[in-house]
């Protein structure tokens, strides 16, 4: 018995969508995002009943950000230069911009790993199977990338503010 | 301090419903556009509660009643037509429109291509037979067998009726009881009653 995929829609949308936008900067991880679920919804009808959709979303939506990163190369700069510099134009969430930027500036294997660990849930051995590697160096790299995340982070004005919305 | 990775993320998408409900929408688009979308289906407010619709690329394949429980019925769906199913409204847009104006009193007959996939063999036919009562007229079980050419068959209508999976469109609200009361409906005997008055125009 498969679920409507709607539900699947409005389960794991806003998950994949914090994904998409911590490994792409707008408006390519909103192109990611629909490309992941039109994907999905071909495919769905042959999902096995048993397997984790939610893993199997980030995957889907893994490939779709390495294809958009690919085409931002093959469109200007090198991909390195585009992690470090898309941010800056960005004119959305001005109060999360640091952390946004801060993620995407991660070297490539750290943000992915923060991003499916930390923002999807995913444990760390779907991780590696996403990203490659061993389980253990997934769990490395996501240690790493949140270390740094926390030394950007902590260096900006931005903290104070961030508390204030806690809890 | 923020200590918990989770905390540090928490605040991250102001925005994330907005643009939820941008992404959904052209999902839905891109999926009617690449003919990936079996089933779409959105709910309607009416003086007979919310009401859900869905349609196929064929046609109105299903209205629901809140009484049916609106999760099982798009579960019944994913798994009796495709588990390709959004919540897609455009699709249904002449149908909430003549839906209202029938609820206006502005429309006496609904003109939609029906799917009746989720119905088969005596049932269909009684629902075929059904669709040729006229507004604000009324049948009993028992005429209704009769016109199938099955009149001994009055159990096997009142069964296709609880079960028709388009109710008001397809209007087994206008069968009685041979005794005038009302009989079952799907929808509750409440709102059979209130679609009856309705076209009575009381």
């Amino acid at each position: 018995m498969k679920r409507p995929f709607e539900e699947m829609v409005v389960q794991h949308g806003p998950t994949v969508l914090r994904v998409c936008r911590a490994v792409l900067a707008r408006p390519d991880a909103d192109d990611a995002w629909s490309e992941t679920f039109l994907a999905a919804l071909r495919a769905y009808p042959d999902l096995p009943e048993t397997a984790n959709v939610k893993a199997w979303l980030i995957t889907i939506a893994h490939h779709k950000a390495i294809d958009a990163l690919r085409a931002q190369s093959r469109r200007a700069v090198p991909v390195a230069e585009i992690a470090e510099s898309s941010f800056t134009t960005d004119a959305w969430e001005p109060s999360d911009q640091i952390l946004w930027a801060a993620l995407r500036a991660l070297p490539t294997k750290q943000r992915q790993a923060v991003a499916y660990h930390y923002l999807a849930g995913l444990p760390y051995a779907e991780v590696a199977t996403i990203i490659g590697g061993s389980t253990d160096a997934a769990r490395r790299a996501a240690n790493d990338g949140i270390r740094n995340l926390r030394r950007s982070y902590h260096n900006s004005d931005q903290l104070v503010s961030h508390e204030g919305t806690q809890s | 301090m923020i200590n918990s990775p989770d905390s540090m993320f928490a605040p991250m998408i102001a925005d994330e419903a907005q643009t939820m409900t941008r992404l959904r929408d052209q999902l839905a688009a891109g999926a009617e556009a690449g003919e990936l979308l079996d089933v779409a289906y959105t709910t309607v407010d009416s003086p007979v509660g919310t009401l859900l619709l869905a349609a196929t690329d064929q046609g109105l394949v299903r209205v629901a009643y809140e009484l049916e429980n609106h999760d099982q019925v798009l579960q019944a769906l994913a798994d009796r037509v495709s588990p390709r199913l959004l919540r897609a409204p455009r699709r249904l847009d002449q149908v909430a429109w003549q839906l209202a104006e029938y609820f206006e009193r502005q429309r006496r007959d609904f003109v939609l291509p029906l799917d009746f996939r989720l119905s088969h063999g005596f049932r269909r036919q009684v629902l075929a037979r059904l669709v040729m009562i006229d507004y604000g007229r009324t049948e009993t079980y028992l005429q209704v067998a009769a016109a199938t050419g099955h009149p001994r068959a009055v159990r096997a209508v009142g069964s296709a009726c609880a079960t028709n999976p388009l109710p008001v469109i397809v209007p087994c609200h206008r069968v009685l009881r041979s005794d005038g009361k009302l009989g079952g409906y799907v929808g509750g005997l409440d709102n059979k009653a209130a679609l009856l008055a309705l076209e009575a125009g009381n």
